[in-house]
């Protein structure tokens, strides 16, 4: 967006509040004004692609917990915008649905509700994407271990049968990363804290 | 030499029109040579088992060349690629579709056990939902390592106790995995 569009977005909309952004012009815009401010960027000022949708935790301690991220992208110019939205409710966030302005935003809604458990209102399908549906857990939420939990296979049956089970997945002093010096060849990824294992867990791990 | 399968050359002069051979060594022979891949591709490592079947490595010099995306109509699951929790059940639902003798082959670390997949969301060996024969290291593994492999498969193949099995309901029991499981 330049700054051009940028002023008339603003005078459009003054709740919308500048966001610091790295890259293109971003804005924090209050929940439900959220299909609003799409609308009248797709609309009025070109921004006809959702190119990704997504959200941010910042933590259980913190309040907003969670945003809702919107990138859009207008062919006209070239150009992107990012829209944030933060939830008002940090125990059961929710967030009005994009789907009947971006056909796309089914999807990617989908995954953000599978990710974080944020829910959309007026999303024609919210279930899980990704993970299976009697999932219990939404993997990227903050608390959520990258091991992940104990619990059954999505199919009873299967799990009857080889008797297989979700099971934590073993780290050994992960999660792996390549040291940041040394000639590329000589780099292997590896867990920053060898001194555990399976066999002998890390002495003060929380859970 | 193998012992219980070794196969003798046919000599018309000392045995007329009759061949004698082991019936173990006969029926092994058959499917050793014609072994249908049902090829499992879930991620990067598919990409080299296409490379297998094309003409540069061409599979087909081992008589497997038949890969058939029905597993009805196959007899060795080639698990190529990360295998989730959630592809699992497809997994051990395909095995249960093929018909007996089957054979399965675990191509690739994350077949093998997960991988550089450490995460909440990936099986930790494919072996934990069906009985595994080959495993076959790399990330990916290079086709020749899964020619290797195969060619290993067939060599197990060759040692198998054929006309017993016949006789067995299930050649293939599910693995007792309630160790691994906990
Ligand atoms: S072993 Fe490597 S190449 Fe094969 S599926 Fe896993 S990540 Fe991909």
């Amino acid at each position: 967006m330049d700054d051009a569009t940028a002023k008339q977005f603003l005078e459009r909309f003054p709740e919308a509040k500048p966001r610091e952004s790295l890259d293109y012009k971003a804005y924090d815009v209050p929940a439900d004004k959220l299909v609003e401010v799409c609308r009248v960027l797709r609309d009025d000022f070109g921004f006809t692609m959702l190119t990704d949708s997504t959200a941010i935790d910042w933590g259980e301690e913190t309040s907003p917990r969670f945003t809702g991220i919107y990138h859009l992208f207008s062919w006209l110019g070239a150009r992107y915008v990012r829209i944030a939205a933060n939830c008002p409710d940090d125990a059961a966030p929710a967030l009005p649905s994009l789907v009947e302005l971006f056909p796309i935003a089914n999807w990617q809604e989908r995954e953000t509700f599978d990710m974080f458990g944020i829910r959309f209102t007026g999303h024609p399908d919210l279930r899980r994407i990704l993970m299976w549906d009697d999932y219990p857990y939404h993997p990227l939420r903050k608390e959520f271990p990258l091991a992940g939990h104990d619990g059954d296979l999505p199919a009873a049956d299967v799990a009857e049968a080889t008797k297989a089970k979700v099971i934590p997945a073993p780290m050994m002093g992960g999660p792996f990363h390549a040291p940041q010096k040394d000639h590329m060849s000589k780099r292997e990824p590896r867990g920053a804290d060898q001194s555990w294992n399976e066999a002998k867990p890390k002495p003060c791990s929380k859970d | 030499m193998r012992g219980n399968t070794t196969e003798y050359a046919y000599n018309s002069k000392v045995e007329g029109e009759v061949v004698v051979s082991r019936a173990d060594a006969v029926i092994n022979w058959i499917r050793k040579h014609s072994v249908w891949p049902m090829p499992m591709g879930l991620a990067c490592c598919a990409i080299e088992m296409m490379a297998v079947a094309a003409s540069r490595f061409d599979i087909s010099r081992f008589g497997m060349e038949v890969m058939r995306f029905s597993p009805r109509q196959a007899d060795c699951m080639i698990v190529a690629g990360t295998v989730t929790y959630k592809m699992a059940e497809v997994v051990r639902r395909i095995y249960d579709q093929m018909a007996e003798p089957k054979w399965v082959v675990a191509m690739g670390a994350c077949a093998s056990t997960g991988g550089m997949y450490r995460s909440y969301a990936v099986l930790q060996g494919v072996d934990r939902v069906v009985p595994v024969d080959v495993y076959i290291s790399g990330c990916p593994p290079r086709p020749e390592a899964l020619l290797d492999g195969m060619m290993r498969l067939q060599d197990k193949i060759s040692t198998e106790k054929s006309v017993t099995n016949l006789l067995k309901k299930d050649m293939h029991p599910a693995p007792a995995l309630a160790e691994a499981a906990k």
